[in-house]
C-alpha cells in the first residue's frame, strides 16, 4: 500500500505504479484474447440465422403448447431407466473410485509411479464426457440401458476418485499416527485412522455425483444408450414438439426432485 | 475392587451403535434399497448375448484405437480443437459476466424477494438441462456452428456460476458487511468493499474450474452440430476411423491436464 | 529397562533435532522430559517407537534392539509401548469404545478389527479401563462429543489396553486447563504406579514436571543438559534449559502449589 509524494502532498494508491501497469497489461491481454476468439467464432456464424432466431423461437414455442400429456404413458419406463442408469452407474463408479483414490492420494499411495498411473486414470475418465463414453460403448456392447450404466460409471470414477483423494490428503495425520503407534498394520491404519475420517466426504461425494448423473443420463439416449434421451431424440427428429415439451418438463421435474433428495441426504449426513 | 470381581462384572460383548438409531427406519431403508436394486436390475433387460458377442468385438474395437493416428486427419483435428477453445473462452467469459448480476439477485441477503425468485428460477432452469439439450435448441434456433455451442455453454455457465456465487454471498461474514454498511456506503460501494473481497478468491478458482468444464463440454456440443471438436470426433466414429478418434481423445485429455495445471498455478498466485 | 545410546536424528531439511542422546530408564520409573519448544522432546519419544526413524544410535527396550527391527517386528514391539498424545489424537468419528479397542489392533487380524469382532477378553478389559479412568458410561459416545479432559482419559485407556511395558507421553496437558492438567498427570502417574510401568512424559510445564516426576531430564537444542531429581531444578539450571528469565517466582510458586496439590490429592 504505497503512498506517493506529489506537489499536493502524499497520495495513497492501492498499487504501486509498476504493479498497476502490470494489472492493466494483464487485463489488456485478457480482453484481446476474448475479442480475438469472438472474431473467429463470428466469422463462422451465419448471422442471417441468428437474426431470424427470434421468430424461430416464437414459432417453436407456439408449436410446443399445449404439451401432449397423454405422452406421459410412454415416458414412465424411460424415466425409470434414466434413474436406474444414474443410480447403478454411480454405485459401480464408487466401487472402483475408492481403490483408485487411495492409490492416488499422496499419503496412502504405495509408490509414486502407481500414483502417477492412478492420476492418469482419473484425468482420462474425467476428461471424456459420458456421452462420448456412451458413443463408444454403444458400438461395443450394443445400444441399451447397460451401455448407459457403464458410460456413467466410467465418467464418474474419475470425478469421485479425484474428490475422494483430495479429502484423503486433507485428513488429520495425528489420528493416523496414534493408530500406527499401537502396532497396527497398514491395512488397519487405513481402516481405523483414515476411513472414519473420510466417511462424511465419501457420502457427500456419492450423493453429489448421483445428482449430476441424473442430469447426464437424461441425454445418453441421444446416442442410443437408454433413458429418456431416446424419446427426446425421436420426438425432435420427427418434429413432435408437443411431445418435446412434455419430455422437457419431465426432465425438469426429475432433476428438481433429485436435487431435493440429494440436498436432504447431504443435510442429514453433515 | 479386586480383579476377580471385575472379571465377572464387565460385559465381554460390545456392538457399535448403529448409525440410524430407530430400528424400524434402519430396516425399512435396507429393505427399500434391496427392493429397488432387484427391481432396477430386473427391469434393466440386458441383452447378455449381445454383450458377450460385443466383447471380442470390443477387443478389436479397442485395438483399433492403437496406435492413435494424429497425422491423417490432423488438419480437421486442429481446426476442431481451436474452435472448441475459442468457444470455451468466450462462453466462459460471457457466462460469468451474465452470472454476476444473476448471482447477486439470487442471494437472499442482497436481493428483494421478487428479484430473488426470478433469478433463482433462471438458475434452476439453466442448471437442469444438460449442455447438450441446450445445444440442440441453440442449433435449431441459431443454425449450425460454434455460435450455437457458445450460447449453450454460456447458459450452462450462468446456471453453475450464479448458483455458487449466490451461495457464497449468502454464507459470507455478516459482521464485515455490516461494518461497511455502517460507514454510509452506497449499495454499489457496499458490494465492492464488503461482498467482493469475501467472495473473490473462491470465484477466481471456480471460473478456472468452469473453463475446464466448458472445454470438456465443448467436445460434445459438436455431436449435435454446435461446433468444436465434437463434430470431428463424431465423424471419426462414423467413418470407423478409431485411430483418429483416439488421437482426438488424447488431445482432449492433454488439454484438460494443461488446464488443471494452469488453474492450480493461478489459484496459488491469487491467494 | 529402556536404553538410548548416542541417538541422533537429522531431518531431511537438515535440522539436527537430537544430538547424541544417551539415556537409561529403569523399569517403573516415571521420567519428565522438559525443555523449550523445538528442543527435540517430541522427536525423542517418537524415535523410541520409531514413528520417526533415528539417524544414528541404538535404542533397546528390555533386550530388544528397536532401531534395527523389520516392519513386522516393529509392529510387535510397538504393542509394548503405549503412547499418549498432545491434543489426544483420538479418531474423532469413532466411538469411545472403538478408540479404546484400537489399542488392541496390534493383537488382532485385519478382518477381525474391520468388523469390530474383538475377543471378549479385550472388551472386558476395555470396559474395566474405561471404568478406571471414570468414563464407563461414555462407551458409546462419539469421541468428538467429549471434553478435552475426557478425551485424554480415553487416550490413556487406549495406551493402557495395549498392555505396555513403557508409556510414551507427549505433552499430555498442552491443551487442558490447569485443574484438568493435574488430574490427568495424577492419573497417569497412579496408573504407572499400579502397573509398575516406566514412562517418559514430555511436558513444557516445569511445575507439573516437578510435582509428579521422580526424575527430570532437561533437553535443549537436542542435547541433554540436566538429568536429576526435580528439586535440583534451580534458577541456573532453568536458565540453561530455557534461557535467561527471572526464575525465582516460578520456583517459589512450585513450593506453594506443591502443598496445594497435596491437599487436593488428600481431599479427593
Amino acid at each position: 500500500m504505497p503512498t506517493i509524494e506529489t506537489q499536493d502532498g502524499p497520495v495513497w494508491k492501492r498499487r504501486t505504479t509498476a504493479k498497476s501497469l502490470l494489472t492493466w497489461f494483464c487485463w489488456l491481454i485478457g480482453v484481446a484474447i476474448v475479442v480475438y476468439c469472438w472474431e473467429l467464432v463470428s466469422e463462422r456464424t451465419i448471422w442471417f440465422f441468428v437474426q431470424d432466431a427470434g421468430t424461430q423461437a416464437a414459432d417453436m414455442a407456439s408449436r410446443m403448447v399445449p404439451p401432449k400429456w397423454d405422452y406421459m404413458d410412454v415416458l414412465w419406463q424411460p424415466v425409470w431407466d434414466t434413474i436406474n442408469i444414474a443410480t447403478l452407474g454411480t454405485g459401480i463408479a464408487l466401487v472402483f473410485a475408492v481403490p483408485v483414490a487411495f492409490l492416488a492420494a499422496r499419503n496412502t499411495t504405495p509408490h509414486p509411479t502407481i500414483r502417477a498411473i492412478a492420476l492418469l486414470v482419473i484425468v482420462s475418465s474425467r476428461s471424456i464426457n459420458s456421452l462420448i463414453w456412451a458413443l463408444m460403448l454403444v458400438a461395443i456392447i450394443g445400444p441399451g440401458v447397460f451401455a448407459g450404466v457403464i458410460a456413467i460409471a466410467l465418467r464418474s470414477v474419475g470425478f469421485c476418485a479425484k474428490l475422494l483423494y483430495e479429502s484423503i490428503e486433507e485428513i488429520d495425520p495425528r489420528q493416523v499416527e496414534a493408530i500406527t503407534a499401537t502396532g497396527a498394520t497398514r491395512a488397519q491404519q487405513l481402516g481405523y485412522g483414515i476411513v472414519p475420517q473420510i466417511m462424511p466426504s465419501f457420502a457427500g461425494i456419492s450423493v453429489f455425483r448421483w445428482d449430476i448423473n441424473i442430469r447426464e443420463s437424461t441425454v445418453l439416449g441421444l446416442v442410443g444408450a437408454g433413458g429418456i434421451g431416446i424419446q427426446l431424440d425421436a420426438s425432435i427428429s420427427t418434429l413432435a414438439w408437443t411431445q418435446v415439451s412434455v419430455i422437457l418438463l419431465v426432465i425438469l421435474a426429475t432433476v428438481l426432485v433429485s436435487e431435493w433428495v440429494s440436498a436432504k441426504v447431504r443435510a442429514a449426513i453433515i | 475392587m479386586t480383579d476377580i470381581q471385575n472379571q465377572t462384572e464387565y460385559p465381554g460383548k460390545w456392538k457399535r451403535p448403529p448409525l440410524i438409531k430407530r430400528g424400524w427406519l434402519r430396516w425399512s431403508l435396507w429393505i427399500g434399497a434391496a427392493i429397488y436394486l432387484s427391481l432396477a436390475l430386473g427391469t434393466m433387460d440386458i441383452n447378455w448375448g449381445r454383450v458377450a458377442e460385443g466383447l471380442p468385438r470390443g477387443q478389436k474395437f479397442i485395438a483399433a484405437f492403437f496406435p492413435p493416428d494424429f497425422t491423417s486427419r490432423w488438419e480437421s483435428i486442429l481446426d476442431g480443437i481451436l474452435e472448441s477453445i475459442w468457444m470455451t473462452v468466450i462462453a466462459t467469459v460471457a457466462g460469468i459476466a451474465l452470472s454476476v448480476p444473476v448471482g447477486l439477485g439470487a442471494a437472499r441477503n442482497l436481493a428483494p424477494l421478487p428479484v430473488y425468485l426470478i433469478c433463482r428460477s433462471i438458475v434452476a432452469i439453466s442448471r437442469t438441462f444438460p449442455e447438450i439439450i441446450l445445444a440442440i435448441f441453440a442449433v435449431k434456433l441459431f443454425g449450425f456452428g460454434p455460435f450455437a455451442g457458445f450460447l449453450a455453454l454460456s447458459i450452462a455457465t450462468v446456471g453453475f456460476f450464479a448458483k455458487l456465487l449466490a451461495e457464497d454471498i449468502e454464507n459470507m461474514d455478516p459482521v464485515q458487511a455490516e461494518a461497511i454498511k455502517s460507514t454510509g456506503a452506497s449499495w454499489l460501494q457496499w458490494i465492492n468493499y464488503a461482498v467482493q473481497p469475501q467472495v473473490m478468491p473462491r470465484m477466481i478458482g471456480l471460473s478456472m474450474y468452469r473453463l475446464d468444464i466448458n472445454f470438456r463440454e465443448s467436445a460434445v456440443v459438436g455431436i449435435v452440430g454446435g461446433g468444436g471438436i465434437g463434430a470431428t470426433l463424431l465423424t471419426a466414429f462414423d467413418r470407423y476411423e478409431f485411430d483418429s478418434a483416439a488421437a482426438i481423445l488424447i488431445v482432449i485429455i492433454v488439454i484438460v491436464i494443461g488446464l488443471e495445471y494452469l488453474s492450480g498455478y493461478l489459484r496459488r498466485w491469487v491467494q | 529397562m529402556l536404553q538410548l545410546k548416542s541417538v541422533s536424528k537429522r531431518y531431511k531439511t537438515g535440522d539436527l533435532a537430537l544430538k547424541n542422546v544417551t539415556l537409561e530408564i529403569p523399569d517403573g520409573q516415571v521420567l519428565a522430559l522438559i525443555g523449550p519448544s523445538g528442543a527435540g522432546k517430541s522427536t525423542l519419544i517418537r524415535c523410541i517407537n520409531r514413528l520417526v526413524d533415528p539417524t544414528e544410535g541404538s535404542i533397546t527396550l528390555g533386550d530388544l534392539e528397536i532401531s534395527s527391527l523389520s516392519s513386522w517386528a516393529l509392529r510387535k514391539a510397538r504393542r509394548r509401548m503405549g503412547m499418549i498424545f498432545q491434543e489426544y489424537a483420538l479418531v474423532e468419528r469413532l466411538t469411545v469404545m472403538e478408540n479404546v479397542l484400537s489399542g488392541r489392533l496390534g493383537y488382532v487380524g485385519f478382518w477381525q478389527s474391520w468388523f469390530r469382532r474383538f475377543p471378549a477378553k479385550d472388551i472386558k478389559e476395555a470396559y474395566r479401563l474405561l471404568d478406571r479412568v471414570g468414563l464407563a458410561h461414555m462407551a458409546d459416545k462419539r469421541a468428538d462429543e467429549l471434553s478435552g479432559g475426557q478425551r485424554q482419559r480415553v487416550g490413556i485407556a487406549r495406551a493402557l489396553i495395549q498392555d505396555p511395558a513403557l508409556l510414551l507421553v507427549d505433552e499430555p496437558t498442552a491443551s487442558l486447563d490447569p485443574k484438568t492438567s493435574r488430574q490427568i498427570m495424577r492419573l497417569i502417574c497412579e496408573l504407572c504406579d499400579e502397573r509398575k510401568l516406566s514412562a517418559i512424559i514430555n511436558i513444557h510445564d516445569v511445575l507439573l514436571a516437578q510435582m509428579f516426576a521422580k526424575r527430570v531430564v532437561g533437553l535443549q537444542l537436542g542435547e541433554i543438559v540436566y538429568d536429576g531429581p526435580p528439586d535440583g531444578l534451580g534458577p541456573d539450571v532453568l536458565t540453561q534449559i530455557y534461557g535467561e528469565e527471572d526464575w525465582e517466582a516460578t520456583i517459589r510458586k512450585v513450593e506453594d502449589e506443591d502443598e496445594e496439590g497435596a491437599e487436593e490429592a488428600a481431599l479427593s
